[in-house]
C-alpha cells in the first residue's frame, strides 16, 4: 500500500476538508442566538434544529468512519457474524421511538443538558448522575480514538501516513493537522460546526455508497462471483485457530451471539452521551418521532457497506490490518479521482462525530462534575468556558491514546465502552417510565454490572491477544456464547430489583423528584417548555 | 407504551395501542430469532437471503414505525379532542 502517493486522491481529499473547514468555523454564525455564551447555545445548538438537520446530524453522528471502516472489516475478517449491525441499527428506532420523546420533554422542561443532569433531577442523587457521568466520559473517549484511527487508514492507502520506517512526526503531521483543524472549530461553533459538516459527509457517503455498490460488483462478474469467491475464502482452515476463518450464514453455533449483539449494541447506543445530545438538540418531540421513520436509510446503507467486505475479498484485496480492506478496495477499484472523494467520505465522517462526542463529554463532565462537585454557582458562561476547554481536553486525550497505544487496543476499549455503557440503561430508561427503582439499587446494579462486564472482558482470549480479545462469551447459566454487555446488563437489573425490595424493607431514604409525571409528555408551547429561538436561554439552564 | 397524559379520560389500553405495541416490538421477534433467517437460499440476484432478509428488514421496520407513528398521532389528538381541546 505504501507504494507512493496518490496524488489526485490527495488533492480531492484535500479540497473536501478545506471545505469542510472553512464551513465548521462559519457554522457559529448560522442560526446564531442573542447570548451564544450558555451551554444550551454551545452545546445544545440552542436546542433549536428540525427534522432535516437532526436527521444529518443523528446520521453523522451514529454512523460513523470508524463503522464504515469497520462494518465491512469484520465481514472481510470472518464473515456472517460482522453483519450484526444491521439488525441491530433496525432494533434501534422502535426503542428510540418509546423512549427518546419522554427524555427530549422531561429535559426541556428543567433545563437538562445530559442524561445525567436528567438522573440526578429524577432520583435526587449525585453519586447516581456521577456515576452515569463518569461512565458517559469513559465510553466516549475511545469512540473518539477510533475515529482517529478512521482517518489514519485512510491517509495509509493514500500514502501520506509513510511507511513503518519514516520518522514518526512526518508519519503522523497529517493527523495532527485534521485534528487541530477538529478542535478549532468545536472550540469556536460548538454543535453547530458538525451539524452544518454533516451535510457534505452524508452527501459524500451516499454518493460513494450508491456508486460503490453498482460499479464494483459489474467489475467483479456479479454478487454470484463475489458470494462464492467469499465462500471459497472462509472455508480455508485459519492456521492460528484450526478453525474455518468464517461463514457466509453463521452456523447454529453463532446465533446466540449474533442475536444478543444485535440488541445489546441497539439498547446501548442511545446510552452515548453523544447520541442524547443530538437528540436534545432537536426542536420538538415530533422532530424525534418522525425522525425514527426516516432514519433506516442509514441502516439501509450500512446493510450495502458491509457487503463491501466481500467485494474485497473478491477482488483480492490482501491486507494484515483489516481496518484497510476498504480504503485498499477503494484505492483498487476507483479512478484516482473518485477513489480521492471517497477517502474524503471517510475523512470527514470522522470529523463529525468525533466533534461531537467531544462536545458530549465536555458537556457531562462540566454539568455533572464541575457544576455538581467543584463549583455549584458556575454561571452559564462559565460552564460554557469549562465545557470548551474540556472538549479540547477529551480530544488530546484520544489523540495521545492513537498515537502511544496499539490500535487494538482502541478497539479493545471500545468495546468495554459498548459494555460499560449499557450500564446506565436501568437508571435513565428506568428512570424515564418509573421511579420504582431505589437509588441507591440503581448504583448497586451498575457497579455490579460494571464489574462483571470488565473481568468477563479482560478474560476473552483471541488467538492475537491474552486479554479483551473480543465481547462475547458463555452466558453463566444459558451455556451459549453471548454478548457480554447485555449478560452484564440483565445481571445489573436483577441486582437493581433486589435491592430496591431490600432497601424498600428497612425504609432506605428516597431522593427527592424533581419532576412530574407531565413533565414527560411535554411538548413546544406548553407552559414551562423552552420555545425555540431566538430568546437566548441565559439563566434557564439551572 | 404506558404514556399516559395526565387527567386522560378512557382506558388505557386500547385497540389502537396494542397495534402500535406490535408494531414496534414485531422487528425485534424478527431479527432476534436468527435461526429463522440464517440460510443461503433462496439467493436475490446473487445475493444469500441472510443479507437481503435482513436488508428487506430495514424496509419493513421502517413502514411499521411509521405506521405506528401515524396511529399515535391520531390517538393523541382523538384525546386531546376528548379532553376538551386542549392543544398537544
Amino acid at each position: 500500500m505504501n507504494d507512493g502517493v496518490n496524488g489526485v486522491a490527495l488533492a480531492v481529499f484535500i479540497f473536501f476538508f478545506v471545505l469542510v473547514t472553512a464551513m465548521g468555523f462559519l457554522a457559529a454564525r448560522w442560526r446564531k442566538a442573542a447570548n451564544e455564551h450558555t451551554l444550551d447555545e454551545w452545546g445544545l445548538g440552542g436546542r433549536s434544529f428540525g427534522t432535516w438537520v437532526t436527521w444529518f446530524l443523528l446520521g453523522g453522528d451514529l454512523y460513523t468512519a470508524y463503522t464504515f471502516v469497520a462494518v465491512p472489516a469484520a465481514i472481510y475478517a470472518a464473515g456472517a457474524a460482522g453483519f450484526f449491525a444491521v439488525p441491530y441499527t433496525i432494533l434501534v428506532y422502535p426503542l428510540i421511538f418509546t423512549f427518546l420523546p419522554r427524555l427530549w420533554s422531561v429535559s426541556h422542561k428543567h433545563g437538562y443538558v445530559t442524561t445525567s443532569d436528567f438522573v440526578r433531577g429524577r432520583f435526587g442523587s449525585k453519586g447516581l448522575s456521577l456515576a452515569v457521568a463518569v461512565t458517559g466520559i469513559l465510553a466516549t473517549m475511545p469512540y473518539i480514538a477510533l475515529q482517529l484511527v478512521g482517518i489514519q487508514a485512510v491517509l495509509d492507502v493514500m500514502g501520506v501516513g509513510g511507511g513503518e520506517n519514516t520518522n514518526w512526526f512526518v508519519k503522523d503531521l497529517p493527523l495532527l493537522l485534521a485534528f487541530g483543524v477538529l478542535a478549532a472549530y468545536t472550540y469556536s461553533s460548538g454543535l453547530r460546526a458538525p451539524a452544518l459538516i454533516a451535510f457534505v459527509k452524508d452527501t459524500l457517503i451516499y454518493l460513494v455508497i450508491a456508486v460503490a455498490i453498482i460499479y464494483i460488483p459489474i467489475k467483479l462478474g456479479g454478487f454470484d462471483e463475489i458470494f462464492a469467491s467469499a465462500q471459497e475464502a472462509y472455508s480455508q482452515t485459519n492456521p492460528a485457530t484450526g478453525a474455518p476463518r468464517g461463514a457466509v450464514v453463521p452456523g447454529e453455533a453463532g446465533q446466540w451471539t449474533y442475536a444478543t449483539l444485535a440488541l445489546g449494541s441497539a439498547l446501548a447506543l442511545f446510552m452515548y452521551p453523544h447520541s442524547i445530545t443530538a437528540t436534545l438538540s432537536s426542536r420538538s418531540r415530533e422532530v424525534i418521532r418522525r425522525n425514527t421513520t426516516i432514519l433506516p436509510l442509514y441502516s439501509l446503507m450500512l446493510g450495502l457497506l458491509a457487503l463491501l467486505g466481500f467485494m474485497a475479498i473478491a477482488a483480492g484485496v490482501k491486507v494484515q490490518n483489516g481496518q484497510l480492506a476498504i480504503p485498499q478496495l477503494f484505492e483498487n477499484m476507483f479512478p484516482d479521482w473518485f477513489a480521492g472523494v471517497a477517502f474524503a467520505a471517510i475523512g470527514i465522517g470522522a470529523l463529525v462525530p468525533a466533534a461531537i462526542m467531544s462536545i458530549a463529554a465536555a458537556n457531562l463532565f462540566t454539568r455533572n462534575i464541575y457544576k455538581d462537585f467543584i463549583k455549584p454557582d458556575a454561571t452559564p458562561r462559565q460552564e460554557t468556558a469549562v465545557s470548551k476547554i474540556v472538549s479540547l481536553l477529551v480530544k488530546v486525550g484520544a489523540l495521545i491514546f492513537v498515537l502511544t497505544m496499539d490500535k487494538t487496543v482502541a478497539i479493545n476499549f471500545q468495546l468495554l465502552g459498548g459494555i460499560w455503557i449499557l450500564q446506565t440503561f436501568p437508571a435513565l430508561v428506568g428512570g424515564l417510565f418509573t421511579r420504582w427503582f431505589h437509588r441507591w439499587a440503581l448504583i448497586g446494579g451498575w457497579a455490579v454490572g460494571m464489574i462483571y462486564g470488565t473481568v468477563a472482558a479482560y478474560g476473552v482470549a483471541s488467538p492475537t491477544q491474552k486479554h479483551f480479545g473480543g465481547s462475547s462469551k458463555e452466558i453463566p447459566g444459558i451455556g451459549e456464547i453471548g454478548y457480554i454487555g447485555l449478560t452484564a446488563f440483565v445481571i445489573n437489573v436483577l441486582v437493581a430489583v433486589v435491592l430496591t425490595f431490600v432497601l424498600r424493607a428497612v425504609k432506605a431514604p428516597e431522593g427527592v423528584d424533581e419532576t412530574k409525571p407531565e413533565d414527560y409528555t411535554a411538548d413546544v408551547g406548553d407552559p414551562g417548555v423552552e420555545v425555540e429561538l431566538p430568546p437566548a436561554t441565559a439563566g434557564s439552564a439551572h | 407504551m404506558s404514556q399516559t397524559p395526565q387527567t386522560t379520560p378512557g382506558p388505557v389500553v386500547t385497540p389502537v395501542r396494542v397495534v402500535i405495541g406490535v408494531c414496534l416490538l414485531a422487528p425485534f421477534v424478527a431479527m432476534l430469532w436468527v435461526g429463522s433467517y440464517a440460510k443461503t437460499d433462496p439467493t436475490f440476484i446473487g445475493i444469500p437471503f441472510f443479507y437481503w432478509y435482513q436488508m428487506l428488514w430495514v424496509l419493513i421496520s421502517t413502514t411499521l414505525t411509521m405506521t405506528a407513528y401515524k396511529l399515535w398521532q391520531r390517538d393523541q389528538r382523538a384525546r386531546s379532542a376528548a379532553k376538551g381541546g386542549a392543544e398537544q
